[in-house]
């Protein structure tokens, strides 16, 4: 069994050098961008815009109890059932015990990342009920039995040609190269589970503590389908999808569009404050909605890294990053890639095991700059590192810095070094990248810069004899 | 204790301790919000500009919903709008007519003279799910994303107005309203505190860009939206 770190490198490895996967992302998140700027520039003022969010999500985050008490409150008062969950675990349980008490058989389910983190769709499968994912992405890696290659883009990573061949696979259609063809076929079949489905399941966006709403932003109508027609509608959503008001919308709404996929405001942003009321004519006759903490908490306690709370999953720092951009969604290994991801699944599933993700980043900072919310992303992988260091620190690690330390403090040991080290470099070409190679983590894919001939010492001293 | 109040009893826990200010960390640009004390009261200085004439909106959600690939026409008047929706009727050979009660819908259907499935007290999803076209009216369009605001109330339910492949929108100039932050102004307005269950900006048809990053139409919900606005 390798470790998640072995795994990493492993693909990372791979998939950098996949010239056809490069072609892919590359083409994708190159139209985001043009997109992205252009929207972002009919903002009066973006900087002034993210500051405000930033705040707004701050409040939020650091009066989180008093805000979702409201958010409940609110929710409750109009026939609408809240359901706590601490872990994963429970959280599936209650999905679960809604799903047999209402003795259904098909579930249709629109896109939820929490879904993932608590890997529900296989447990519903494993105790014998029929899952649908409804978002076109999300349905066609399901048919492939995948995992979402990006948290916005699901199905960025593969061609139509691959979509087309798992649809006549799975669904028995004719083999096509139409983009529209394809997405006809996906209609068709997710039509039919609308209307039959027992229980239409979806995540949140936001959740409104002042009128008490769940706020879901899409463009295909799958979660406006999902909320409409089943009999009874469950939403799974992180505690700190809170926002204080409902007017905050009018900021998050189009901000959220801008980084998440270029567009002024996606095609559909609905809010839904419960069941069908007296006097409306359809929508559920039962409402669900389950908070889930699943070690949120734990982060929120973490008050240097409580910022990352506020994240709203746009997926901008995923598409930013030099290193998801080389190394895809999928190597990570993780619910959330990307910069977000490697800053959440070391605290939401374990520092040592995840703290690898801290140093897949070239700190360049592209992914703290373009989030509209200003985590502070990449000082957060720093203090991962750190975290990681001081909870149990690496033995080769301390020697190495023990060893540099005393050389470095003393003259004569550091001009034995240099010597040293140009002597030695003459037998390098020998062992270069190679198992003996000291080196090898550097010298496996790039050439070692060689030694100076001289030192500046050496050069000043021959300088001033020659005078 | 309920996880209720282990959850809660966590959060607390974890609130004695503040944590910065976004934007006063150690190396990141402040740019404080001017004339605000944080909130969204002054979000509109910051979201794309929308004009301060009517006729200045009504150009701007025009272009809008260009981009969006909707289909935007002001009419002057009911024998226009009758005019216009006999052209579709014609055009896309309509057989059935989803709809809801209301001054302009009745209005059209009686224009219109085709089987009609209406959405209000209760309707057969397969009935609704046959018809060419749903004809509803709206809350509110937004001029600055070029935006149909729907709720259960105003547009017969949640299904209508997503369900059929094509969605027809009867609006009045009198609805359009310039930004994001003054639509939310006009719900509270307009509902607090008894908000339908269902609110919906709708903008433009439904889409996907899941294949390839390739714009389709049409995913889930209608391939095409028209606005007739009298």
């Amino acid at each position: 069994m390798k470790t998640a770190a072995q795994e990493f490198k492993l693909q990372a490895g791979r998939l950098t050098a996949d010239l056809r996967h490069r072609g892919l992302i590359q083409t994708a998140l190159g139209k985001y961008e043009v997109v992205r700027d252009q929207t972002k520039s009919g903002f009066q003022d973006w900087q002034a815009a993210r500051q405000a969010a930033a705040q707004t999500k701050w409040e939020a985050i650091n009066h989180l109890d008093a805000y979702l008490v409201q958010f409940v409150e609110k929710l409750e008062s109009r026939g609408t059932k809240v359901h706590w969950a601490s872990t994963g675990v429970q959280a599936r349980e209650i999905i679960l015990g809604i799903i047999r008490e209402k003795k259904a058989k098909c579930i249709v389910k629109s896109k939820a990342m929490t879904s993932e983190e608590i890997h529900l769709n296989a447990a519903l499968d494993q105790a014998g009920f029929e899952v649908v994912e409804s978002d076109l992405g999300e349905f066609i890696v399901q048919l492939r039995k995948e995992t979402p290659y990006h948290i916005v883009f699901p199905a960025m990573h593969l061609t139509r040609g691959e979509i087309s061949e798992v649809f006549a696979r799975e669904l028995g259609s004719a083999p096509t190269d139409s983009p529209e063809e394809l997405t006809l076929i996906a209609r068709r079949v997710l039509r039919q589970k609308y209307i039959t489905a027992d229980v239409g399941f979806t995540g949140a966006n936001f959740g409104i503590a002042e009128t008490g709403m769940i706020s879901i932003t899409e463009n295909e109508g799958n979660a406006r389908l999902s909320a409409a027609l089943p009999k009874t509608m469950v939403t799974l959503m992180g505690i700190e999808k809170i926002l204080p008001r409902f007017e905050d919308l009018a900021l998050f709404l189009p901000m959220l569009a801008t980084m998440g996929t270029g567009q002024a405001l996606t095609c559909y942003n609905s809010f839904y404050g419960g069941p069908r009321q007296p006097g409306e004519t359809d929508g559920p006759d039962e409402y669900h909605v389950v908070l889930l903490d699943n070690r949120r908490t734990e982060l929120l306690a973490d008050a240097e890294q409580r910022d990352s709370l506020h994240c709203i999953r746009c997926g901008a720092c995923l598409n930013v990053c030099p290193i998801f951009k080389n190394v895809g969604g999928h190597t990570y290994g993780t619910t959330y890639s990307g910069p977000i991801g490697s800053v959440l699944t070391p605290h939401l599933r374990g520092l040592q095991e995840w703290k690898h993700l801290s140093f897949a980043s070239s700190l360049c900072g592209a992914c703290t700059e373009t989030c509209p919310v200003k985590i502070n992303l990449h000082h957060h992988l720093l203090h991962n590192r750190r975290n990681a260091a001081r909870q149990q620190p690496g033995f080769a690690e301390k020697l190495a810095f023990r060893l540099f330390a005393f050389v470095i403090n003393r003259p004569w040991a550091y001009g034995l070094a240099k010597r040293a080290g140009r002597l030695l470099q003459r037998f390098h070409p020998w062992v270069k990248g190679g198992p003996l190679d000291p080196a090898r983590a550097w010298t496996k894919t790039r050439e070692l810069a060689p030694i100076a001939r001289q030192t500046f010492k050496e050069y000043w001293r021959g300088r001033q004899l020659g005078k | 204790m309920s996880e209720r109040e282990n959850i809660l009893a966590r959060i607390r826990e974890a609130l004695t301790v503040r944590a910065p200010m976004p934007g006063h960390a150690q190396d990141s640009v402040t740019h404080p919000p001017a004339g605000s004390g944080g909130g969204s009261s002054g979000v509109r200085q910051w979201l794309p500009l929308v004009g301060y004439t009517f006729q200045e909106r009504l150009e701007l959600f025009r272009t809008n919903a260009a981009a969006l690939k909707a289909d935007f026409h002001l009419v002057a008047s009911r024998d226009e709008l009758s005019e216009r929706l006999l052209e579709l009727r014609e055009a896309e050979g309509w057989k059935k007519v989803g709809t809801h009660a209301g001054e302009l819908t009745d209005f059209a259907c009686g224009q219109l003279a085709l089987p009609t499935c209406r959405t209000d007290g209760g309707y057969d999803v397969a009935e609704l799910e046959s018809c060419s076209v749903a004809i509803t009216e709206c809350d509110a369009l937004v001029a600055q994303t070029g935006s149909v605001l729907v709720t259960s109330r105003s547009a017969g339910g949640r299904a209508l107005s997503v369900l059929p492949p094509h969605h027809v929108v009867l609006a009045q100039s009198r609805q359009l309203l310039g930004d994001l932050p003054e639509a939310f102004a006009f719900l509270k307005k307009t509902y607090a505190p008894g908000y339908p269950s269902f609110i919906s900006f709708i903008t433009g048809p439904s889409r996907t860009g899941d294949i390839e990053r390739i714009l389709v139409l049409g995913a889930h919900g209608p391939r095409k939206l028209t606005i007739l606005c009298l």
